[in-house]
């Protein structure tokens, strides 16, 4: 007979394997999906390779694809780690492309370059903070669940953000387009490579992958986070203060989100429309769990779910699979992993 | 003695690698017996039944019940045979009622509700027959574990059970609801059921059982009548030594260490008094549920009261929070280790140091000094002889035991002025008790100021100087253990203080 056991100890490589083999089983699956579709299967995932990295164009799309997901990501597995259950990114992602859009147009804050870049960032960080702030206060306060908040602030928010650019911050100049006014350009973000639009966001979301890591591994703060997610009464009793905690996640988690906003806004479009993220809060999610909520995890994670993304449009128009087939994957590969995560806490012994 | 065994083991081996987990065990059981398996942790006694219920396939051996071999590794065969199996582990569904636990399984899937008015009425007539209460429409979910526990013996004799094996049954239960558990077997054995359970708690077994049969390092190394065996005996036989549990010597008391004038906490607590002086015990016995849950937050920093005062060395107590009371000396060991004593998956060596990390030696800047708390944890794991894992491992691969000499090796090597011990050794095998008994006796020789919570009478006994009994959340006066015999005790935890006096 064939029984699982836990394992008393799982081994790194088996971690790393766990992701790997997950991506593989849902292309696999995704692959009878293409074959119905009529497609050659191993013709499809090479046009999709080639959609992502094909070119110099391709791969500074896939790129720029993946640097809001690393911080939606981060933002998610963060908060996750510590039992914040924020699926609010979404909306903090909005508000925080808000913030930015409106400090950085004409009429917002006059500075020099090397302040005005980060200034901007930092107010799109502050405003997802306090967005998730707010549920978090109703959460300590009187128990309110923060998935139902943070779940619907969401909806808040977009529709803030579609009052907003069809009112005070609505550009006369964009022939009646609901859309904001756009930053100014000391405001854009650097390019990474000319002619692209490939930006510097990428590196401060890999940068903050990795301060993420290393505060989460070495500092008192990421202990004691650790302690409170892990088992909150025993990180009670040993004096952590779970409001304290808490707190400083939702800032973390928060800011993060408003910070891909920022981005998205300052390194890409200039100006926010309410169709400026196709899902990056809720795909950060995904990307979060896909990553077994690891900060480095994320980075690669992040850039397969843009690889699948970008790579299926190209795959769609030269053999005419739906382009569904990226979030198919996608969801697929989350579902494998969640499975192949469990496997890897067990051995097989018969 | 004429009746035939019921169930007989013949010789079974079980070998997990290099590891003989059951050696060449026969045992056998009788109609209406009550045999209790006794044996230290990592003895064999649940691969021993889990091999007789077909959960393992032996390596060699036979299971043989009512005179018919049970093919190996079909725990089916076992059930029809008329085996049920209570494990250490609960194997209920949360979400579903007491009636469809106890039907689940029984038939097919999807018709659970078909013909569940008679199985009601069979449910019903087997709770009152041994007297096992338990509504028959409750959610799982929402009973406490002796209740549910009450569940898994009910889903084994609904499918008519005649030998019923019990894994721990005890190890999460509170003393009372033990008690009335073996008042409960002894019913089921003389209305004909033969009945093994699992034990390393001595007391237990010489009260509860006909028969016991010791295990250990995977063999049966004795067999005795429960009414012709000692204590000392059985912890013997177990151990494989003579483990004398440390005594108490008298010594003078010191200053006052610890002191609640008439503290209010909510309705949990009324007016409690209590002193402990350095290089004394005060012990706490109660029946849990009277309070103690709330007096160990009180002096673990976790709950403020609400009238009174409480006072660390003849001063109001300044910061009333667990950091605040660590680093006023005061070491603490929590009622439940896995609960409130640490956080299974992080290190050992994090879990040693949590409470103090924001200490200047663990940290600086922020940043956690990961060299000088694993040396810290190392010097525990040294000085507090804890097997089992290096100071990287998770501490959830601890045994129960070096899990408790962890946790309060964390604390004393601090030499602490006042040590908090609720329930110490709760859950603990002989050895390691003995083990966590003399560290607290060493720590009080030191001059420490104990302050045990227990509700083991054995275990205030060899350590209290002085106790008290917790009531409904009110404290007795205390009287010197000179004069506590076990009745006194007995009168002082039911609450008649005046009689007691
Ligand atoms: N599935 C298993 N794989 C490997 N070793 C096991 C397994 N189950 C039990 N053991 C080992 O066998 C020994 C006996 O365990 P167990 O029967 O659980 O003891 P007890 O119930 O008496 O505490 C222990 O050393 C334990 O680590
Ligand atoms: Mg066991």
């Amino acid at each position: 007979m064939i029984r699982f056991e836990r394992r008393t100890h799982v081994p790194f490589s088996l971690r790393l394997a766990a992701p790997i083999a997950a991506v593989f089983v849902a292309l696999a699956f995704a692959g009878i999906l293409i074959a119905i579709a009529g497609a050659p299967v191993l013709e499809a995932y090479r046009r999709m390779l080639i959609g992502a990295f094909g070119s110099r164009l391709a791969i500074t799309e896939t790129l720029t694809r993946t640097a809001p997901l690393i911080l939606t990501g981060l933002a998610a597995a963060v908060a996750f780690r510590a039992r914040l259950w924020n699926i609010g990114a979404e909306g903090q992602f909005l508000v925080g492309a808000l913030a930015a859009a409106a400090l950085g147009s004409q009429h917002g804050l006059h500075l020099p370059p090397v302040l005005l870049i980060p200034a901007l960032m930092l107010a799109g960080a502050v405003a997802g903070a306090l967005l998730l702030l707010g549920p978090l206060a109703l959460r300590l306060r009187f128990g309110v669940d923060e998935v139902v908040t943070t779940l619907l602030l969401n909806f808040v928010a977009l529709l803030f953000v579609s009052m907003m650019i069809e009112g005070a911050l609505k550009d006369p100049l964009a022939f009646g387009w609901p859309q904001s006014v756009p930053v100014v350009a000391d405001a854009m973000l650097p390019k990474l490579v000319a002619r692209s639009r490939l930006h510097i966001g990428l590196l401060v979301a890999i940068g903050l992958a990795v301060v993420i890591a290393l505060v989460q591994a070495r500092t008192v703060f990421g202990m004691e986070s650790r302690a409170a997610g892990l088992n909150p009464a025993a990180a009670r009793f040993a004096g952590v203060s779970l409001t304290c905690v808490l707190v400083k996640v939702a800032c973390i988690s928060g800011g993060l989100a408003g910070l891909a906003g920022a981005i998205e806004v300052l390194g890409v479009k200039a100006y926010v429309t309410t169709d400026l993220s196709p899902g990056f809060g809720y795909t950060g999610i995904v990307v979060a769990m896909l990553a077994a909520l690891n900060p480095i995890g994320v980075v690669f994670a992040a850039l397969f779910v843009a690889t699948m993304f970008v790579g299926a449009d190209s795959m769609s128009r030269a053999l005419g699979v739906p382009s569904f087939i990226a979030d198919v994957i996608v969801a697929l590969s989350l579902l494998a992993m969640l499975v192949a995560l469990s496997l890897a806490n067990y051995r097989i012994r018969r | 003695m004429s009746a035939p065994p019921v169930l007989r083991l013949e010789g079974i081996t079980k070998r997990f690698g290099a590891l003989t987990a059951n050696d060449d065990i026969t045992l056998e059981l009788r109609q209406g017996e009550l045999l209790a398996l006794l044996g230290e942790n990592g003895a064999g006694k649940t691969t021993l039944m889990n091999i007789l219920f077909g959960h393992y396939t032996a390596d060699s051996g036979r299971v043989i019940a009512f005179g018919r071999e049970l093919p190996p590794g079909k725990p089916r065969a076992a059930i029809e045979a008329g085996i049920g199996m209570v494990h250490q582990h609960f194997a209920l569904a949360a979400n579903l009622t007491v009636l469809e636990n106890v039907i689940a399984g029984t038939r097919p899937l999807g018709a659970l509700g078909l013909g569940s008015a008679a199985a009601r009425e069979k449910l019903t007539a087997l709770s009152a027959k041994f007297g096992l209460a338990v509504h028959p429409d409750a959610r799982v979910g929402d009973l406490s574990v002796g209740e549910r526990q009450r569940v898994e013996i009910l889903k084994s004799l609904y499918r008519d059970a005649k030998v019923l094996i019990l894994d721990e049954p005890t190890a999460v239960l509170t003393h009372q609801e033990a008690e009335q558990l073996y008042h409960t077997l002894r019913g089921m054995a003389e209305h004909g059921l033969s009945i093994i359970f699992i034990s390393h708690k001595l007391h237990e077994v010489l009260a509860a059982a006909d028969r016991v049969t010791v295990l250990r390092g995977g063999k049966v190394v004795a067999e005795r009548r429960a009414s012709e065996t000692t204590k000392d005996e059985l912890a013997e036989l177990m151990v494989g030594r003579r483990v004398a549990r440390p005594r108490r010597e008298s010594q003078a008391p010191g200053a006052i260490a610890l002191k609640a004038a008439r503290v209010d906490v909510g309705t949990a607590l009324k007016a409690i008094d209590f002193e402990v002086r350095a290089g004394e015990t005060l012990g706490i016995i109660g029946v849990s549920g009277n309070g103690q849950h709330t007096l160990v937050r009180l002096v673990s920093g976790l709950e403020r009261p609400s009238a009174g005062s409480l006072e660390l060395y003849g001063a109001p107590a300044q910061r009333p929070t667990p950091r605040g009371f660590v680093a006023a000396g005061i070491g603490r060991i929590p009622e439940d280790r896995h609960a409130d004593g640490a956080v299974g998956e992080m290190a050992v060596w994090e879990n040693a140091v949590l409470e103090r990390v924001r200490e200047p030696r663990f940290s600086a800047a922020g940043l956690v000094r990961r060299a000088a708390g694993r040396a810290f944890a190392r010097e525990v794991i040294e000085r507090f002889d804890v097997r089992g894992g290096s100071e990287d491992s998770p501490i959830r691969l601890l045994s129960g035991g070096n899990m408790q000499k962890l946790i309060l090796g964390r604390n004393l090597a601090e030499s602490p002025r006042i040590l908090i011990a609720a329930q110490p050794t709760r859950g603990l095998d002989e050895g390691a008790v003995a083990a966590v008994h003399g560290e607290i006796l060493a720590a009080r020789r030191a001059g420490t100021a104990v302050l045990l919570i227990s509700e083991d009478l054995d275990e205030i006994l060899a350590l209290a100087d002085r106790v008290q009994a917790i009531v409904k959340g009110r404290l007795s006066p205390p009287i010197p253990i000179e004069k506590a015999d076990p009745r006194r005790l007995g009168l002082m935890m039911a609450g008649s203080w005046e009689d007691a006096a």
